[in-house]
């Protein structure tokens, strides 16, 4: 029993240590939050399931606010000049499982743009809160 | 019976690998946050129920799991064969049935378990507070005849009501993801309930704690720990259970779950402990 405390123990000050960096800068700053979206989208665009929602969007719109806005969560050095998360999803009443499912598009979309394991999560716990805005609007 | 058993536990696994390919399953959560059974045939981890349901459903959703899970220990070997169906994430309803073979008699315990559970509040990954949920298991022994000559006072059926907090941590440490979950059972039962309900030495309900942590080191790898405190009612040093987990989950279909578990005395024999071995797959 002693070694998995132990483990946790470690890691729980290595977290702390490294609370200094932002996720912005983990990530790789702003050229990395734009492959991630642009690699989102590309996700989306081959996902039957999600397509159908995005298909009347404005996709440079999409991108630009969305990389603003995950900037923003991730603490990095930028504006959000777009709506309220409320505001944006107002009506398209996104189910838990669609939301759920954007979660694991938008997983692999950080799997392929080399984000690492450990810095994805501490990223998706950033964006997590945002999901009571999203679903069932 | 054991002719059964193996033809039981292979249509088992030919139909958990046929079906996973076939049909689109219920897919709406994160994966490594659900599609975990324990050891009665609730969703959980090895040993311990969780907040958790057993399928990866969504509140539109509606997911069919099964299981077959084993620990062979020095003296004794459990097998445990489990379906179990959970609505909109909300209830899940599960059978479980105990095969528990005393090795050097060479006797079979046999009893089966109905599982209900419902989710009082929250979300394991996303809500801010744990998801709790509360529970209820109905178990039935088919032969009681050792329960009786152990001293237990009901040898026939007998319910443990649970109630369960679980917990992920995104990130939570060094990145990683985390989870934990607590659980405070109301029970009578001798171990699990195959030496049967109630003893000389305790005839009542007591409340038992029982926790997991685990660490999701990767989308498909879970490792942790799992405590399960029991009640002595026979007299007979029934000990708590402890085990540590590996758990693969290579898609939200499947996963493989190894343990090593240490069960303590069982009917007065010290120092079980053995492999858990446990394989769970998603129907739909």
């Amino acid at each position: 029993m002693k070694s998995p405390i132990m483990l946790l123990t470690l890691g729980m000050l290595w977290g702390c240590a490294n609370h200094s960096t932002s996720i912005y800068q983990q990530l790789g700053g702003e050229k990395a939050i734009e492959q991630i979206v642009e690699n989102f989208i590309h996700e989306i665009q081959f996902d039957e399931y999600m397509f159908s929602q995005f298909k009347d969007s404005n996709i440079n719109r999409f991108r630009e606010k969305m990389a603003e806005h995950l900037c923003m969560l991730a603490d990095g050095p930028c504006q959000y000049t777009g709506d309220d998360m409320q505001t944006v999803h107002e009506g398209m009443n996104i189910t838990e499982n669609q939301f759920n499912h954007s979660v694991d598009l938008f997983i692999k979309a950080m799997d392929k743009a080399n984000i690492p394991h450990s810095i994805q999560n501490k990223f998706l716990a950033k964006i997590a809160p945002s999901r009571k805005d999203i679903i069932y609007r | 019976m054991r002719k059964r058993t193996e033809y039981l536990l292979t249509t088992t696994a030919l139909l958990l690998l046929g079906t996973s390919s076939l049909c689109h399953a219920a897919s709406g959560k994160l994966i490594g946050t659900a599609g975990l059974s324990q050891i009665e045939g609730s969703g959980g981890g090895g040993l311990v129920p969780w907040a958790t349901l057993t399928g990866y459903d969504s509140q539109e959703q509606i997911s069919v799991n099964a299981q077959y899970s084993q620990a062979n220990l020095d003296n004794y070997k459990l097998d445990v064969l489990g379906v179990s169906a959970s609505f909109y994430d909300k209830i899940e309803i599960s059978i479980a049935q105990h095969e528990f073979e005393l090795k050097d008699a060479g006797v079979d315990i046999k009893q089966h378990i109905v599982g209900i559970k419902y989710k009082l509040y929250g979300d394991a990954v996303y809500s801010k507070w744990p998801q709790f949920s509360l529970g209820v298991q109905f178990k039935d022994i088919d032969n009681g005849e050792i329960a009786r000559a152990v001293g237990a006072i009901d040898s026939d059926k007998g319910t443990d009501i649970y109630l369960a907090a679980t917990k992920v941590h995104l990130g939570a440490i060094a990145g990683y993801n985390a989870v934990w979950n607590l659980t405070a059972r109301a029970t009578k039962a001798n171990e699990l309930g195959l030496l049967g309900f109630g003893g000389i030495e305790n005839g009542s309900y007591q409340l038992m704690l029982e926790a997991s942590a685990g660490l999701l080191l990767s989308r498909h790898l879970v490792i942790g720990a799992e405590y399960r405190q029991k009640p002595d009612n026979l007299g007979l040093g029934e000990d708590d259970w402890k085990d540590l987990f590996i758990s693969y989950i290579p898609s939200k279909d499947i996963s493989f779950t190894i343990a090593w578990a240490d069960l303590g005395a069982i009917a007065g024999v010290k120092g079980q402990q053995g492999l858990y071995f446990s394989l769970s797959g998603q129907l739909r």
